[in-house]
């Protein structure tokens, strides 16, 4: 039952295998192969970026690197051309391999650190890359998604001069101003310029400045397997690789190498002793493509994405507010924006209401002590005027009663005053 | 992804070049492996399938293993998903496993909505998915991938044709997923039943305009086996967990008083078939399939649904940015529309009840000065009454001293009358 990857790799090609011929009772073991068989029919992308002054021998090492003639009479590098600002041009080419179809974008900075003045020369550069994450970002957030080619850039290949003292002030400034946007990969061009001891004392000083300034340059990733981390860690001890192109063919004890004739010897590409260029060709192309592809997508491009989005959802507010909440997409956010507004209006909502019912309340509170005083008031009147009604009425009725005795009064005395008059005129008629 | 091969060709940019040696790309898709290795794979299976037709039995066969497994009952009132993930391992190839069952499929009395369950929970999935993807900060890389990459469906081994449940489900499901339908407890059917049932399904399913996984052909590595198999479907499968000894070797194996159905013979059913397609040639274009066309398709509806387009009116195309930004504008009106909104409902309701009170206010004045009104006639007609009283004291005084004086008088009179007739009376 011990099935390993090589033996499944190996029958890609040779059509259908029953889980039993493999071994596997479950049959994953296949799975890798299906993944293998896939990715050939769909054929890789690749985009590198070689970055430096004119005559570093850059176009001379992309065609070693690829053993091809990117740059040719038909097809000349950026050094054949003078440019008077910095420019960033790409060339295509499909190349395949053992069933293998690679479409390989090289993309060059003619007139980069050629002028007097270079402040803002890695402008164009940071512009191309920027816009090319802007166009898989448009391809990736579409509707209707067909397609997306990616044309971001994989990697960036620095070439410092071989001056055998340390960086310059340009290699430091751009190197710090694209470790977070592409794979930047330091070389040390047309390293058979410097001695072997030379290389090394230029090395330290370059990687203990890289340290100082910060740089990030791309970093190998541990494997689980100890064998490949001892091989990675003896790699990265040799950074930044120093490097040395051919376009030339010379033999040398028999053998058909590339190399640079000296008066003196052959300075051999591919030798080991004489360069890092294997090491640079193995890491790059044979074991590290894909890595590079993986960091790019999974970090500088998402670390580009969140920053556009965020740029958007975000705009006027307050940065310090945002970062909590970067883990949503801005729909989502604005979904949470309007849950928070809902509630601030309750909550406004319920204040105006409150100070509303108090103010409905004071008010009438007030009617209703105004009405009890005008209650009481008219009870008050009322009965000051039933009191006076009280008293004039008894003053009329004692009156009246005085009235009537007097005027019974009156009514004796008119009567003993008529008696007495009748009598006086009887006594007064008998009498005469 | 042919046809983008071609296209590329095609390019007039990219100019093919030859190499003068061994480069050493050629071992990209071995990088691209060791990657997929290390990360692990994915992989999620729903099967479908009525209560006790078999489904359990079946993943547990496929994968060698025994997944914990629970009976279900018939008397679940609605359809239920039950999802479980295990981490299988062969040799240096790690799997992360989902197998979803449906629990209490068809067993309701009414099974119109039946589906629906199913359905919800694929759009969940591809939901769940959608929103990571929309994230400003998304870690799709780690993320788990748990949106549905293949449905098993079971078909009950009636012999005759599929049921109306079957062919409802299966159109539902047909965009959302990969469908596998597979015949189950095929032990069950004879040999030219068997064929029978597959052509009266095959064709049932493709008069209802049913879209089930088809087998890739566009690969030549495969392309031969997976036409062959295409001619098979539905595979008719047995499960069985238990062991038989047959001849020298244990085999796994239904055993029956007149024979033992052997699961993988493929004489005796198309398990073997199954698995080779599901699992060691089509895994991979099954979640590829999953993702480039099922996901698309949700992901192009719901985005549709909140109002993205790729184009605005005048036909231009839209970045992602603008359409944001305008739907941020939007919403940012929308609160201050909201907002300005409860202010008016207020700031009315405040005219109202101030309107009330006044009213109110004006109400108590008016009867204040009915009440004064009132009062004012009481207290006149009093006046009155008091003014009358006097009236009357006073013509009673003066009809008082009136008559006193004349009293007063004729008593004089009368005194001198009297003093006069006394005296008469003593002249006399």
């Amino acid at each position: 039952m011990s099935v390993n990857q090589a033996s499944a790799i190996s029958t890609v090609g040779e059509g259908h295998m029953t889980a039993m011929e493999l071994g596997g009772l479950r049959g994953l073991a296949n799975l890798p192969n299906q993944v293998y068989r896939k990715s050939v029919k769909r054929g890789f992308e690749f985009t590198l970026m070689v970055v430096g002054e004119s005559g570093l021998g850059k176009s001379t090492l992309i065609n070693s690197l690829f053993l091809t003639d990117l740059y040719s009479k038909d097809y000349p590098g950026p050094s054949q051309r003078i440019k008077k600002t910095v420019q960033v041009e790409q060339s295509k080419v499909l190349i395949k391999e053992g069933g293998v179809q690679l479409t390989l974008t090289i993309v060059d900075t003619p007139g980069f650190g050629d002028a007097v003045d270079n402040s803002n020369c890695w402008q164009p550069v940071i512009n191309y890359i920027d816009s090319k994450c802007e166009d898989f970002l448009n391809a990736e957030s579409r509707v209707n998604r067909r397609s997306m080619p990616d044309n971001r850039v994989h990697c960036c290949l620095y070439f410092i001069a071989p001056s055998g003292h340390g960086l310059k002030p340009l290699d430091i400034e751009f190197m710090k101003r694209l470790h977070d946007k592409v794979n930047v990969i330091p070389l040390i061009a047309k390293a058979d310029t410097l001695t072997p001891e030379e290389c090394q004392l230029f090395k330290k000083q370059i990687m203990k400045e890289i340290q100082e300034h910060k740089i990030k340059i791309y970093e190998f990733p541990d494997t689980e397997d100890d064998e490949d981390n001892k091989l990675i860690r003896k790699i990265k001890e040799k950074m930044p690789l120093a490097v040395v192109g051919s376009n030339v063919v010379i033999e040398v004890n028999g053998k058909k190498v590339r190399g640079r004739q000296y008066p003196w010897g052959v300075a051999e590409v591919e030798n080991g002793e004489h360069c890092d260029f294997t090491v640079l060709r193995n890491m790059l192309i044979r074991t590290h493509m894909q890595n590079l592809k993986d960091v790019t997508n999974n970090v500088h491009y998402e670390n580009y994405r969140s920053k556009k989005l965020a740029a958007v959802t975000c705009n006027g507010v307050d940065n310090s507010k945002v970062k909590g909440q970067l883990t949503k997409s801005p729909l989502a956010q604005m979904e949470e924006e309007r849950r928070e507004h809902v509630m601030k209006m309750k909550k406004m909502e319920a204040e105006m209401e409150q100070v509303f019912e108090m103010k409905v309340k004071e008010k009438k509170q007030k009617l209703k002590d105004s009405e009890a005083e005008l209650e009481r008031r008219h009870e008050q009147m009322k009965r000051n005027l039933e009191a006076q009604y009280k008293e004039l009425e008894e003053k009329r009725r004692v009156f009246e009663e005085e009235k009537i005795n007097w005027e019974a009064q009156q009514k004796i005395l008119e009567q003993q005053k008529l008696d007495a008059s009748k009598s006086k005129n009887l006594v007064c008629v008998l009498f005469f | 992804m042919a046809s983008s091969d071609v296209a590329r060709q095609l390019d007039k940019n990219i100019r093919p070049l030859n190499l003068a040696g061994h480069v050493g790309f050629d071992s990209l898709p071995d990088q691209l492996v060791n990657k997929s290795i290390c990360q692990g794979f994915c992989f999620n299976i729903l099967c479908i399938g009525e209560t006790g037709i078999g489904k359990s039995t079946l993943m547990d066969t496929l994968f060698n293993t025994n997944f914990e497994n629970f009976e279900s009952s018939h008397f679940e009132p609605q359809v239920k998903l039950r999802a479980q993930t295990y981490d299988l391992q062969e040799s240096n190839v790690r799997l992360r496993l989902t197998v979803v069952n449906t629990v209490g499929f068809g067993d309701q009395m009414n099974k119109q909505e039946s589906y629906q369950p199913v359905v919800d929970y694929i759009d969940r999935q591809f939901e769940s998915y959608l929103q990571e993807e929309l994230k400003i900060k998304r870690s799709l890389h780690n993320y788990h991938d748990s949106r549905v990459h293949a449905c098993l469906y079971f078909i009950s081994p009636s012999g005759h044709s599929l049921k109306s449940l079957d062919l409802v489900t299966m159109k539902k499901l047909d965009s959302k997923v990969n469908i596998i339908p597979v015949i189950a407890k095929a032990d069950t059917i004879s040999k030219s039943e068997l064929h029978k049932f597959k052509i009266k399904i095959m064709s049932e399913l493709v008069s209802n305009g049913v879209q089930i996984y088809q087998f890739p052909i566009d690969d030549e590595t495969v392309a031969k086996v997976n036409t062959s198999m295409n001619g098979h479907l539905p595979f008719a499968v047995v499960g069985s967990t238990e062991e038989v000894m047959l001849g020298t070797k244990m085999v796994k194996a239904r055993q029956y008083p007149w024979g033992i159905v052997q699961v993988e013979n493929e004489s005796h059913c198309d398990f073997m078939k199954l698995r080779e397609m599901l699992i060691c040639v089509n895994m991979e274009d099954l979640r590829e399939q999953t993702h480039t066309r099922h996901y698309e398709l949700y992901r192009r509806c719901k985005l549709e649904e909140m109002g993205f387009k790729d184009t605005d009116p005048e036909c231009k195309p839209v970045s992602l940015q603008e359409t944001y930004e305008a739907k941020r504008q939007e919403f940012l009106l929308e609160l201050q529309r909201r907002e300005d909104e409860m202010r008016q409902m207020f700031v009315q309701r405040v005219k109202e009840k101030e309107a009330e009170l006044k009213e109110a206010e004006r109400e108590l004045q008016s009867r204040f000065e009915q009440l004064k009104r009132l009062h004012a006639d009481e207290k006149a007609t009093l006046e009155d009454k008091k003014k009358a009283l006097e009236d009357d004291q006073v013509s009673f005084s003066k009809r008082r001293a009136a008559a006193q004086l004349l009293q007063g008088q004729s008593l004089t009179a009368n005194g001198k009358k009297d003093k006069d007739r006394k005296n008469d009376d003593m002249t006399n």
